[in-house]
C-alpha cells in the first residue's frame, strides 16, 4: 500500500447476547485504499462486527475509529463516509430500481440531479438498465443483489463494507459482482468484505482476517499466508479403473511421502521436498492401474485456512448453503 | 442542507409508496363516513346534531389514519430490513424519526377535513372558531402520529402494530369524550380519560365547533404539547434500546 494510513481502526470490540460472545476481543486495522477480507464460517461473527462498525449496533467493550473519528461513543459519527451492503437484498420492494437508487442517494444528502445522473450511470453498469423502471419485488435475487450493491455506492462512499455479496446468487451475477467490487477497490474505494468463500477471498483481497467463533485466528496478507504452504508439495493422480489400494502400497513403497485417496479415482501424494512424478506413474501403472491424470497442485487458501481454524472447508461451504436455502429472502 | 434532502425524500417516499396507494385513501374517506353516518343514525337527530358530531368523527379519522400508517412505515420496514437503511444514514434518530412521522402527520391532517368537507353541504360551519380547531387538528395529529410510533416502535410484527394500537384506539373512542361528554363516565374510567392525550384535543374541537370544552383551552393545548413531547421522547429512547442492539 502506497498510503498506508488506517481508516477503520477496531481495537478489542466485544459484542455480547445473552451468553454468546459474538464477537470477543477483536482488534484490526483496515488501511485506505484496501480490499480487506473477513473470512469465517456461519456464525463466526462477521455480521455482528460489520454492524458495530456501521453503527447498527452497540459495543460492549473496545473502541472503532473511522477515518481517525472516534465512532465507539458516536455511531454516527463518520456514517457519511460510509456504504453498506447488507446480506440480505433489502431495498424497498414496492419502488423501481430506478427510485431505489435515487432514495437512497438522498439519504446521503446527493441533489436531485445528481442523484438521477448517478442512478443512471450505475444501472448501466451494472446492467440493469433495462430493468430500472421496473418494481424491485419483480428483481431475479442476482438483479437484486447488484441493485443493493448499487445502492450502497451511489453516494461514492470513502469506505465500502460487503457483507457476502456473492452468497446465494448464480454463477454468472457473483463473477460480475466481484469484478465491480474489484473495480471499485481500483478506483480508490476501501473495501471491507465478509465471505465464506475462500477462493472468493484468495482472489480478491489482499489481506484476509480469519474469525472463528468471535475470535481472530489470523490476519495477514494473502500472499504471506500463501507462503506458509510453500514448503508443501502435492500431486494429484487420477486413475480410469479405480483407486483402491493404492495409497497404502505407494506409503509401502516410498517412505517419504503421504497418501491420501480422494476419491474413488484419485489420490493426493504430498511431500516436504518435489514430487517425482515419473517413478510413481511406473509404480502405479506396474500395479495394473492406469495413470489418466497427474498434476501438481497449486497450494491454495483454502489449506492454510483449514491448517489455522481447523474447519473443513467443505464443511463451512454446507453450513452456509443450507442456512441461505432455508431462510431464503 | 443535506440532512433536509433526506427528511424530504423520506416524506415523498413514504406518502408515494404507501399513503396514495388507493387502499389507504379508500381507508381515509370511508372510515370517516362510516362513523359519521353511524353516529348521525344512533342520535336520529336533525341537521344541528351533525355539527355535534363532528368533533368526534374528524378525531377518529386522525386518530386511526395516522396510527394505521406507522405500522406500515415503521414496523413493516423495520421486519423488512430496510429500515436499516435509515439508520445507517448519516441523518439523526430524532429527523429520521421526524421524518417518519411527517407522512403521517400529514395524512392524519387530510383525514380530518374529510367529514368536514362532507359537513360543508349539510349545515352551516360559518361559526366553527377555526383558528382553534386547526391548530387542534394538527396537534391531535402530531400525538397520534406519536403515540403510533411509540406502537410501531414496541412491537416487531406488523399484525402486533395492528392488535396493539386497537388496544389504544376503541377504548379512546369512548374515554375521550368524543361522543358523550367524560362526566357521563363512570367515576372509576375518568382519571384514564385524562391520560389520554385526544381527551385535550377532542375538548378544543368540541368547543372549536360551537359547544362546550371542561377545561381552558390553553391548558388543552398545553396538555396536547406535553403528549407529544413525551411520546416522541420515549419512542425515540426505545428505538436506541432495541433497534440499536
Ligand atoms: N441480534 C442478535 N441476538 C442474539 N444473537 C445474535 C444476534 N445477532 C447475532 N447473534 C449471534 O451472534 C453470533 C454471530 O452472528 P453473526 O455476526 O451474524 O455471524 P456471521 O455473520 O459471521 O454469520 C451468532 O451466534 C448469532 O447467533
Ligand atoms: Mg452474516
Amino acid at each position: 500500500m502506497k498510503n498506508a494510513t488506517p481508516v477503520i481502526e477496531a481495537c478489542n470490540l466485544v459484542k455480547r447476547f445473552g451468553d454468546i460472545t459474538a464477537v470477543d476481543s477483536v482488534t484490526f486495522n483496515v488501511l485506505e485504499g484496501e480490499l480487506f477480507g473477513f473470512l469465517g464460517p456461519n456464525g463466526a461473527g462477521k455480521t455482528t462486527t460489520i454492524n458495530m462498525l456501521t453503527g447498527l449496533a452497540r459495543p460492549d467493550a473496545g473502541t472503532i475509529r473511522i477515518a481517525g473519528i472516534d465512532c465507539s461513543k458516536a455511531p454516527k459519527a463518520a456514517q457519511h463516509l460510509l456504504g453498506v451492503v447488507p446480506d440480505e437484498s433489502n431495498l424497498y420492494p414496492e419502488l423501481s430500481g430506478f427510485d431505489n437508487l435515487c432514495f437512497c442517494g438522498a439519504l446521503y444528502g446527493l441533489r436531485k440531479q445528481e442523484r438521477q445522473a448517478r442512478a443512471l450511470e450505475l444501472l448501466e453498469q451494472f446492467g440493469l438498465a433495462d430493468a430500472a423502471d421496473r418494481k424491485f419485488a419483480g428483481y431475479s435475487r442476482g438483479m437484486k443483489r447488484k441493485l443493493t450493491i448499487a445502492a450502497g455506492i451511489i453516494h461514492s462512499p470513502r469506505i465500502l463494507f460487503l457483507d457476502e455479496p456473492t452468497t446465494g446468487i448464480d454463477v454468472v451475477s457473483a463473477r460480475q459482482i466481484r469484478q465491480l467490487i474489484a473495480d471499485l477497490n481500483a478506483g480508490g474505494t476501501t473495501v471491507f468484505l465478509t465471505t465464506h468463500y475462500i477462493e472468493e477471498a484468495e482472489r480478491l483481497c489482499r489481506r484476509i482476517a480469519f474469525i472463528v467463533r468471535g475470535r481472530l485466528v489470523r490476519i495477514d496478507t494473502v500472499d504471506s499466508l500463501m507462503r506458509q504452504t510453500d514448503g508443501r508439495h502435492v500431486v494429484r493422480f487420477a486413475m480410469a479403473d479405480g483407486a483402491g489400494g493404492l495409497c497404502e502400497a505407494i506409503s509401502g513403497a516410498f517412505p517419504h511421502l503421504q497418501c491420501q485417496t480422494v476419491s474413488k479415482e484419485s489420490i493426493l501424494v504430498e511431500s516436504r521436498e518435489p514430487v517425482r512424478i515419473g517413478p510413481l506413474v511406473r509404480f502405479i501403472e506396474e500395479r495394473g492401474a492406469e495413470v489418466s491424470e497427474a498434476r501438481k497442485l497449486r497450494p491454495s487458501l483454502e489449506d492454510v485456512f483449514v491448517s489455522i481454524t481447523g474447519i473443513a472447508a467443505a464443511a463451512m461451504k454446507q453450513e452456509q448453503e443450507k442456512r441461505k436455502a432455508g431462510g431464503g429472502v | 442542507m443535506s440532512r433536509w434532502v433526506a427528511f424530504w425524500s423520506i416524506l415523498v417516499k413514504d406518502m408515494r409508496a404507501y399513503y396514495l396507494k388507493p387502499p389507504n385513501i379508500s381507508w381515509g374517506l370511508i372510515f370517516p363516513l362510516a362513523w359519521t353516518g353511524m353516529f348521525f343514525i344512533k342520535s336520529g337527530g336533525g341537521i344541528e346534531d351533525l355539527l355535534a358530531l363532528l368533533p368526534g368523527v374528524v378525531a377518529i379519522s386522525i386518530l386511526f389514519g395516522t396510527t394505521s400508517m406507522l405500522a406500515v412505515t415503521v414496523t413493516f420496514e423495520k421486519k423488512n430490513r430496510s429500515f436499516e437503511r435509515l439508520l445507517l444514514a448519516p441523518i439523526s434518530l430524532e429527523l429520521l424519526m421526524l421524518a417518519k412521522t411527517a407522512g403521517a402527520i400529514l395524512f392524519g391532517v387530510a383525514n380530518a377535513f374529510v367529514p368536514v368537507a362532507m359537513a360543508v353541504f349539510f349545515t352551516d360551519l360559518s361559526r366553527v372558531a377555526w383558528g382553534a380547531v386547526v391548530p387542534a387538528v394538527v396537534l391531535i395529529a402530531v400525538s397520534s402520529a406519536f403515540l403510533g410510533l411509540f406502537i410501531a416502535v414496541s412491537v416487531s410484527e406488523v399484525f402486533e402494530a395492528q392488535t396493539f394500537s386497537n388496544f389504544f384506539r376503541f377504548p379512546m373512542i369512548f374515554l375521550c369524550g368524543l361522543f358523550f361528554p367524560i362526566e357521563q363516565l363512570p367515576a372509576l374510567l375518568r382519571p384514564l380519560s385524562y391520560a389520554l392525550p385526544l381527551t385535550y384535543g377532542a375538548d378544543i374541537l368540541h368547543r372549536g365547533f360551537g359547544g362546550v370544552s371542561l377545561m381552558p383551552v390553553a391548558m388543552d393545548f398545553g396538555m396536547l404539547l406535553f403528549f407529544c413531547a413525551t411520546l416522541f421522547l420515549i419512542s425515540l429512547r426505545n428505538i436506541k434500546r432495541r433497534w440499536i442492539v
